[in-house]
């Protein structure tokens, strides 16, 4: 689709109170990174209710298995073996099919592969950290990793990050552009971390921790966590069908 | 009487969003860090081919925090239309518009070779001038920051353009221009402080 015309409809607004504020103090690294001017607001052109698409031809056969995307031949990860499963959706409950899912996250020890992180876990030579995948026609995604371990942070004397994976998530539009982290069912650490409390409705953290699913997990292999990613909805697919042509 | 059934809005809450963290690199620009083997490239390092139309152009500049210090884990991605103003929705074409670019780990540059836009029309059918869509993840941002970037040797189009028109402190417009230096423009995003840069709630 080649698009220069008029956009059909904006997104519906950010819920701006639902998102963590940019000033979260608790959060020391926000201090200095927080804009503390009003944004400015206009409604959306093409400009914001377009954005990129990305196809098949960009996905390797193993970019959405972390425990064999960087192992040597024969080799797999250490740790804890899941497979996280779930589906894009947008405001409306509807699938969002199509879209680029990429994850990152520290190995099962809690080290990331990157030459700033010095914490004293080892790396581990078959694990990278990143993989990516496209949601299907019914906004569904999985891949396989190994559970991440929590690791601690220099924003307090003893603070320590939950286990999460980082998710970017693209949309039809560039307007529905999303980082995020998925948290795991259970960890007590998730209360205590105090990027979880930039936000602040629990039910907003209940969204992004993921729930145990046995039924889909595989026996003697791997357990299966659920995580559904909802971004921001539009009235333009409800008239999609009829625009077409114009 | 029946009465009807109060139905929300919208049933689902968007996701909140997190973080990108000190790592963004390692996920989202991994040959960058030094991950190789996985992906062929990052994606989002390339934007043009040699059939691409339009004037080549290159966009630099660097993000800076409310004490003035430079960051050096920011990543930064652009959303624009070609040169005939047009926004290529699909993975086949000579222009993808998208480009994503890790800021240098010394220097905290990000660098972008892509080609200069073309106007695209405003909602209300009057033209925007010619600009580039940006959206900027790092440790310390809860939540992308979107802004935008226009062209020093546009001004006339800049004046009458309607979301620049938008932004009520006049002076604060100039943090949205970029500078032309040759065939490269140079644009410095500053997250606070005096010369914070407009950021959009889009
Ligand atoms: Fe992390």
């Amino acid at each position: 689709m080649k698009s220069n015309r008029p956009p059909i409809a904006n997104f519906f607004p950010r819920d701006r109170s639902w998102h963590p504020k940019a000033y979260t103090p608790d959060y020391k690294t926000s201090i200095l990174r927080s804009p503390s001017r009003a944004l400015v607001a206009f409604g959306n052109s093409v400009s914001e209710t377009s954005g990129p698409a990305f196809g098949h031809e960009i996905i390797g056969p193993l970019d959405n298995d972390l425990i064999l995307n960087f192992a040597q031949p024969g080799m797999s990860a250490i740790g804890e073996r899941i497979m996280v499963q779930g589906r894009v959706l947008d405001e409306r409950g509807q699938p969002v099919p199509g879209v680029l899912i990429e994850f990152w996250q520290a190995n099962a020890g809690g080290r990331y592969r990157h030459k700033k992180d010095g914490y004293l876990a080892p790396l581990d030579p078959n694990f990278g950290g990143c993989g990516r995948t496209l949601s299907g026609d019914d906004g569904a995604y999985a891949f396989r990793t190994v559970r991440p371990g929590p690791y601690p942070w220099p924003n307090g004397p003893n603070e320590w990050r939950p286990a999460h994976i980082h998710f970017s998530v693209f949309g039809h539009g560039f307007a529905q552009r999303l980082i995020t982290q998925m948290y795991f069912e259970g960890d007590p650490l998730i209360s205590r971390c105090p990027i979880v409390r930039t936000i602040n409705d629990d039910r907003a953290v209940g969204q992004l921790t993921a729930r145990l699913d046995m039924e889909a997990s595989a026996p003697m292999d791997a357990l299966t966590y659920r995580f559904d990613i909802v971004l921001r909805g539009s009235r333009s697919t409800l008239f999609e069908n009829r625009m077409e042509g114009n | 009487m029946a009465t009807p059934i109060e139905r929300p809005l919208y049933p689902v809450k968007e996701s909140a969003s997190q973080t990108a963290g000190p790592y963004v690199h390692i996920g989202l620009t991994p040959n960058f860090c030094g991950i190789t083997g996985v992906y062929d490239t990052d994606l989002g390092a390339t934007m043009v081919t040699d059939q691409t139309k339009g004037e080549r152009i290159t966009l630099e500049g660097r993000v800076f925090d409310g004490g003035g210090y430079l960051l050096t884990d920011a990543l930064v991605e652009i959303w624009q239309a070609d040169a005939d103003g047009i926004y290529h929705q699909t993975a086949e074409s000579d222009f993808s518009g998208w480009g994503r670019a890790p800021a240098h780990a010394e220097t905290g540059i990000f660098r972008f070779e892509t080609v200069k836009p073309g106007r695209v029309a405003f909602p209300d059918g009057r033209m925007q001038a010619p600009h580039i869509n940006v959206w900027i993840a790092a440790r310390g941002i809860n939540l992308g920051l979107n802004t935008r970037i226009y062209f020093d040797d546009e001004a006339e189009a800049n004046a009458a353009d309607p979301v620049l028109g938008r932004i009520e402190h006049r002076d604060r417009v100039t943090t949205l221009i970029a500078r032309r230096d040759g065939n490269s423009y140079i644009h410095d995003i500053h997250l606070q402080g005096p010369q914070e840069t407009v950021f959009f709630d889009i």
